[in-house]
């Protein structure tokens, strides 16, 4: 069993009739086993359908329509209308929701991460590209057209988690070429807050038997990183982790932020350096380029074992 | 995006919260009148945003209007962290008998705002909580439900602070943490919060950061506080390169094709997206490149705009070549960036095989990108060269091999 999705898993995109909601939603029909978009909101749009899928004006009609619950929602609106969409995913009774929009501001993603944390429903994101299990289903942008997705992602034991959408599937892809295949690869977004951590995915694939690695893309901003490292400490993970830390130049440039809305360093704990050394003390390996991590992936694994 | 002290004090007060007697002078004239109509001893202090105004000089006291005068003469013409000054704050000078301090930040980790309160003003509170934890109080607050006073009251509460001190204070810290969440501040600050002779209490300053992403909807405060859309207000000032990259990239709404950081040099970076652009800027220097920017292009921008960063970054002086690399894209179209770029050379006259030192884009639309690219005799690579072999060829490309080692 995969993490988080999987080809039974239904969803809705909110914001369908979007421009780029419209390719995501024929990305995600058409690669591996296809997945089960069983409706696309837009208000005021009721009765359309984008390649197949029928559109509605709420999450309710959708869930009506379906018939019973909807497990997840990809919401794509714009991001002074996420908030709102948001919940109403969340309280038609959806328990997954993979937020792509970028430039909410933090004081809405802490509401619906409350929400959501009320009502047991996990978010993803938000400014992410989703959730991948290659050759199965993916659920948004992630790796783009499903033969773009297909050539970067293959099956196989590495667990991916990043904070760039674009880096979880130039890790993949090389993860791929090296025969390393990935069992889930998670981009869980570049904001200063986000509905999942690095730690809060680690128990997922702790529980899955697929796993036996993980891989995670980490730049400078937040306290992410160090509480990955306590995580993998206190509770003796089984899975060795090898990390790549991008933006090392931004600790020349303090105040500055490139790259991500995350990447904004708020204290003395959230430099490249800093995090570099934390996660090392955590006896996760940091890499200093991409091409370096299949090779530690292996000989980490045949440590493990 | 960080407010000026005059502009922080302006918020404060809008949130019902009691200050000093202040002006913003703008000249040594104005200065004079503010402390005239102050009639008492005074404090003169540089607008700037930046730290350690105190050590650079750029806070003063003064007894009389000429003094604060001649002060604001002196501070107004005074570089501090290479900005000048907007203009000084003329505050009277408040008999105050003891600092507190309160704050409201963001925690990522649990996702929540929290207030910090302290019995120990005046200094940083970093400082505060390394050397003395136990005067530092946290408590996390619900964005979900209204703020209810109660919570500041236990978390000064919790210090020991009790009487008339606590009630007054009370108020002060819960409007703060309304402000905080009503502004869509990352940071909302008063250090030092004042105790005065007579028992009530006063912000002497404030410090408050307001987040880029909330800038279209706070537009009234902005306004009202007479902050324009090109104030960018980052660590230091935009430079001219910089705000043409914003124009390019505002130009049209498909995607981006912007967020340029100047550096001074000779290898051109047209490179994305986001985490990309870090690996690869990363990647440049670490074999030894000099990269003339930093950019970030992402999210399928028009063929216009990669065109206009493209233009942007050639004609930079002192660029010699472009490298245009990102990592492998989802919906940004290789073929539109190949274009992009090509059409630049172009119009410029360059002949883009000798220009772009190589162009790592892999994804979709490539294999209509890669033709493009052959038939102009561009360097090209697909997902099989890494990020950092991409950067090396570059920066090879300009700079010649690597000497060998000396024997």
């Amino acid at each position: 069993m995969p993490v988080l999705i999987d080809e039974t898993t239904t969803f809705i995109v909110q914001g369908i009739t979007g421009r780029e909601a419209v390719n995501l939603t024929r990305e995600c029909l058409d690669y591996g086993k296809g997945a089960k978009i069983v409706g696309g909101v837009t208000p005021g749009r009721l009765g359309r359908d984008v390649h197949g899928v029928p559109v509605f004006d709420t999450v309710a009609q959708a869930v009506e329509h379906h018939g019973s619950p909807i497990d997840g929602s990809v919401v794509t609106v714009p991001p002074s209308f996420t908030k709102d969409a948001v919940f109403e995913a969340i309280e038609n009774g959806v328990k997954l929701v993979v937020i792509v929009t970028e430039r909410i501001p933090r004081g809405d993603v802490a509401q619906m991460v409350e929400l959501a944390s009320e009502r047991g429903v996990r978010i993803i994101g938000p400014n992410c590209l989703g959730i991948i299990v290659p050759d199965v289903v993916k659920m948004g942008g992630i790796g783009g057209p499903a033969k773009d997705a297909a050539k970067s992602y293959t099956p196989g034991p590495v667990g991916v988690i990043s904070r760039s959408g674009g880096m979880t599937t130039e890790m993949s892809s090389t993860l791929t070429a090296a025969g390393l295949g990935q069992s889930t690869a998670v981009s869980i977004g570049g904001d200063a807050i986000i509905g999942s951590t690095y730690a809060e995915l680690m128990p997922l694939f702790e529980a899955d038997p697929e796993t036996e690695a993980i891989v995670i893309y980490t730049e400078p901003g937040g306290r992410m990183e160090a509480e990955l490292a306590r995580w993998v400490t206190e509770n003796k993970s089984r899975l060795p982790i090898v990390a790549f830390m991008a933006g090392r130049f931004m600790d020349e440039m303090p105040g500055m932020s490139f790259g991500h809305a995350g990447t904004i360093v708020e204290g003395k704990e959230d430099t490249a350096s800093e995090k570099i050394a934390r996660l090392a003390e955590a006896g996760i390996v940091v890499a200093g380029e991409i091409a370096e991590i299949p090779g530690i992936v292996r000989d980490r694994m045949g440590a493990a074992v | 995006m960080r407010f000026f002290e005059y502009e922080s004090r302006a918020i404060v007060a809008k949130a019902g919260i009691p200050m000093t007697k202040h002006g913003l002078a703008k000249t040594a004239d104005e200065a004079r009148r503010i402390a005239e109509q102050i009639a008492g001893p005074v404090v003169i202090k540089s607008q700037v945003l930046s730290g350690g105004r105190m050590k650079a000089g750029g806070v003063k006291f003064a007894d009389t209007p000429d003094e604060a005068a001649r002060h604001a003469e002196h501070i107004l013409d005074l570089e501090i962290g290479g900005h000048m000054p907007r203009g000084v704050l003329v505050d009277s000078r408040a008999p105050v008998q003891h600092e507190y301090y309160a704050g409201v930040v963001w925690d990522g980790l649990r996702k929540r705002p929290v207030m910090l309160f302290s019995d120990m003003g005046g200094i940083d509170i970093e400082e505060v909580a390394e050397q003395h934890p136990d005067h530092v109080a946290r408590r996390h607050f619900s964005t979900l439900r209204p703020f209810s006073d109660w919570q500041a009251k236990q978390l000064i509460a919790s210090l020991g602070v009790s009487g008339s001190a606590l009630n007054r204070l009370t108020p002060i810290v819960a409007r703060l943490a309304r402000l905080f969440l009503a502004y869509d501040m990352t940071l909302a600050e008063i250090n030092p919060l004042g105790e005065l002779e007579d028992g009530s209490f006063v912000a002497l300053d404030a410090h408050m950061d307001m987040e880029n992403e909330a800038r279209p909807r706070q537009k009234a405060l902005l306004h009202e506080l007479g902050v324009g859309d090109e104030e960018t207000r980052q660590a230091r000032e935009p430079t001219p390169f910089e705000l043409a990259g914003e124009q390019v990239d505002s130009q049209d709404h498909r995607g981006v094709a912007g967020n340029v950081t100047e550096f001074d040099g000779n290898l051109g970076l047209v490179i994305g997206a986001g985490g990309g652009s870090l690996t690869l800027f990363d990647a440049v220097r670490a074999h030894g490149g000099d990269p003339a920017n930093y950019c970030e292009i992402g999210g399928n921008p028009s063929v216009r705009k990669a065109c206009g960063l493209a233009k942007l970054v050639l004609q930079k002086p002192g660029v010699d070549k472009i490298a245009v690399m990102m990592s492998i894209v989802s919906n940004t179209r290789v073929d539109i960036v190949a274009r992009g770029v090509i059409k630049a050379c172009v119009e410029l006259g360059y002949d883009p095989a000798e220009k772009i030192a190589i162009f790592r884009i892999p994804g979709a639309w490539e294999d209509e990108g890669f033709q493009i690219l052959d038939r102009y005799g561009v360097e090209y690579a697909d997902r099989s060269v890494s990020l950092h072999e991409a950067a090396r060829r570059a920066v090879e490309k300009i700079q010649g091999p690597p000497a060998p080692a000396a024997v």
